[in-house]
């Protein structure tokens, strides 16, 4: 009989931190203290904490024990498994009752508070690599619902219902997709996923597949009940090798179990699904792109109409959703679409996962309800700024989205406030910036990633955001004047207006925002040659000042040898040799070095 | 898989090994046993396996087994101690798996602590 369970965070943020030592170890020291049996220990999927990491929790106490490491399992072992004392200094800080020996439940913390986990309701639950544990947990039940109490009409209708929108960036409404699809004739048809998550930062979708991977494999099959289709695929880039390893472990024991394959709960449907592997090009994750790829050609987007609904892959009838869609819909056939559409804003129902990254205390997975304030995110689950700096602005939906100024922190973010704003929900990627971030530097960088993946098919992509790319360059070395500023803009429009596909049409997205939002920042680029956070090379220089005692540290600190003086004498950089590379300020410990 | 029966019996079987999954909330009985090395010595092992397995094999839901560390009267183990929600704790002292079968059918399911077993001033 279990008594413990041992939770081991497997995703990858925390497999990083050698996650599976500490697993391994565990099962050494179970098996040593002859507690096999007593004890299990479980590698699950991300619990979203991943600054914090490698998480480990032990049940039922619900310790959260955070940034462990191989050498703390002992004592982990020894004190709590085995003689019920809590390990208090390796507790997250917040779940410490002072003076007292329990831990305070998890889900009251800050980071937790404000989050509702729908997706991500089995990560950091379950054990991945076990079909069973999904089913003790309702897996699979939504399916049998499905296919033996409603018709695959009354799947598309609850879909629609619900108002759940496509979760990869566009919130095109599931349901109506799902409409389309169904009301094509045609005897094949296909049901693809996309877990091409591409955006940098962004890793909502990986951790899905890596901590519920059955949750999308149901939702695939219910898709395929519902518009009449008996194979599906799921395209997922090679560079998530333990999400893609699950996503094998879990096909296999679904087949095992006769979830997937022929005759599924003896109602006659047959359901099989098939993983294929991206190389990585960003294009891939847009839909007519991605199913190109899986046909076996190069990742290159076409023109639509005609939409993959009526002409998809292999020229059949096609739905494509991405991974966090799916993790919705086993959950709305089983509890109702009244369940899901009481959830988030009005045209925003259910909750939307993000990945909080940049300059926030906490980085991680976060899982709210539609509608909940950027501050919200920003100051409460994410735990603020770290070193006291000021919030300047959010960066969200990746190259594809827009930078949301600090002036609009109390916006509720769903998809129309988002794109009311010039951004868009994008995938969830989520990206926090404080004052040391310049918002040109900014644009630049989506920009640079934006003509390395654009695939070339289309002039208005391939060589728009080239030259777009210059004139940002322009900016940032001080070559720019006013009349750039206004070309750069009619750049912009006309890339959105003539390209192809979504990567061309939202690329000028994080040049347009920042314009909009930062043009102060933009105009002390172009009319003073400054970069008022001191991030543009060729716009700063070093001096030093008259708190300088000469230490001599900067002298011998600098990698071009650019400093001279003598030891107690104020010192002077030679402005010919310096890189700018600011090791000088870094290290002075008299704040005699001002960049300017 | 051929019939939803299978799928269900998979769950319930596998339910009840991850009942132990989950955080103790406020809602929670809590059977609370002595785990230090005294109460381990004494055969605390065996009692919070009993407890365990009469759990299980009861399908008793909102009941949580978890130990503790030492309770200071280390002759006195193995000990127990039961939280009802609303009630005053109950502390049970030299608790053998027998007498686990008697707490559980007597005080968990029917309300009525099991007089025998309780701790008292002269012990």
């Amino acid at each position: 009989m279990i008594r413990n369970h041992v939770l081991i965070c497997g995703g990858t943020g925390c497999t990083s931190g050698k996650s599976r030592n500490i697993y391994e170890r565990f099962n050494t020291l179970i098996a040593e203290n002859n507690l096999t049996g007593e004890v299990q220990s479980v590698m699950t999927g991300c619990f979203g904490l991943c600054a914090l990491g490698p998480v480990v929790v032990v049940y039922p106490e619900g310790a959260f024990y955070s940034q462990v490491k191989e050498a703390d399992v002992d004592e982990i072992v020894s004190e709590h498994i085995i003689k019920g004392r809590i390990v208090k200094r390796l507790l997250y800080q917040e779940t410490v009752k002072e003076g007292e020996d329990g831990v305070s439940s998890l889900s009251e913390t800050s980071f937790y508070k404000k989050q509702m986990r729908l997706a991500l309701r089995n990560c950091g639950v379950i054990n991945p690599e076990n079909i069973e544990e999904y089913i003790a947990y309702d897996g699979y039940a939504a399916l049998a619902k499905a296919l033996t109490e409603m018709t695959p009409q009354q799947v598309v209708d609850t879909l629609k219902a619900s108002g759940l929108r496509g979760r990869g960036g566009a919130g095109f409404p599931t349901g109506n997709k799902w409409q389309f699809a169904k009301d094509v004739p045609g005897d094949t048809k296909y049901v693809c996923c996309n877990a091409d998550e591409g955006d940098p930062g962004a890793f909502m979708d990986r951790s899905v597949l890596e901590g519920d991977p059955h949750a999308v494999l149901e939702a695939m099959a219910i898709a395929g009940y519902a518009i009449g289709s008996d194979q599906g695929y799921i395209y997922v880039r090679a560079e998530y090798p333990i999400a893609v390893a699950r996503l094998e472990v879990a096909i296999k024991q679904a087949k095992e179990y006769g979830l997937l394959g022929d005759n599924i709960f003896g109602t006659g449907f047959n359901f099989d699904v098939e993983i294929r592997l991206g190389a990585g090009a960003f294009v891939c994750g847009e839909e007519t792109a991605l199913m190109t790829s899986i046909e076996g050609n190069r990742g290159e987007p076409r023109p639509r109409p005609p939409f993959p609904a009526v002409k998809g892959l292999f020229a059949k009838p096609t739905i494509l959703n991405n991974v966090e869609t799916y993790a919705n819909v086993p959950q709305i056939i089983l509890k109702g679409s009244e369940w899901f559409s009481a959830i988030g804003t009005e045209k925003s129902k259910g909750t939307k996962v993000f990945a909080l990254g940049g300059k926030i205390q906490n980085t991680g997975l976060v899982e709210v309800p539609m509608g909940t304030t950027l501050r919200t995110i920003i100051e409460d689950i994410g735990g603020g700024i770290p070193n006291g700096k000021k919030f300047k602005s959010a960066q969200t939906g990746g190259p594809s989205g827009g930078c949301i100024p600090a002036s609009l922190i109390d916006i509720a973010i769903d998809y129309e406030s988002l794109l009311a704003i010039g951004s868009m929900m994008g995938s969830g990627g989520l990206i926090v910036m404080d004052e040391d971030s310049c918002m040109v530097d900014i644009a630049k960088f989506f920009l640079e990633f934006t003509v390395e993946e654009s695939c070339g098919k289309c002039t208005p992509c391939r060589i728009g955001t080239k030259r777009l790319l210059e004139l940002l360059e322009k900016v940032t070395n001080g070559s720019a004047t006013l009349a750039t500023l206004e070309e750069m803009e009619r750049l912009c429009y006309y890339i959105k207006d003539n390209s192809l596909c979504g990567l061309g049409q939202t690329a000028p997205n994080p040049v347009l925002s920042t314009l909009k939002y930062f043009k102060d920042e933009y105009l002390a680029h172009v009319t003073e040659k400054r970069c008022p956070a001191g991030v543009c090379k060729k716009l700063i220089s070093f001096k030093i000042n008259e708190k300088c005692v000469g230490c001599t540290l900067c002298a011998r600190k600098c990698p071009v040898s650019a400093i001279n003086g003598k030891v107690k004498e104020k010192h002077m950089i030679d402005k010919e040799k310096c890189i700018k590379c600011g090791v000088c300020a870094e290290n002075c410990k008299f704040k005699a070095i001002d960049r300017v | 898989m051929k019939s939803i029966e299978e799928l269900k019996a998979i769950k319930a079987k596998v339910q009840a090994e991850l009942n132990t999954r989950d955080a103790v909330g406020d809602a929670d009985t809590r059977i609370v046993v002595g785990m230090a090395t005294c109460g381990i010595a004494a055969g605390a092992r065996p009692v919070l396996n009993a407890f365990l397995e009469e759990v299980k094999n009861r399908h008793l839901s909102g009941v949580k087994v978890t130990q503790t560390g030492c309770l200071g009267m280390c002759r006195l183990e193995p000990m127990v101690e039961v939280y009802v929600p609303g009630k005053d704790k109950v502390t049970y002292i030299k608790i053998t798996p027998d007498a686990v079968k008697k707490i559980i059918a007597e005080h968990i399911v029917n309300g009525n602590v099991v007089s025998e077993y309780v701790i008292r001033n002269n012990n």
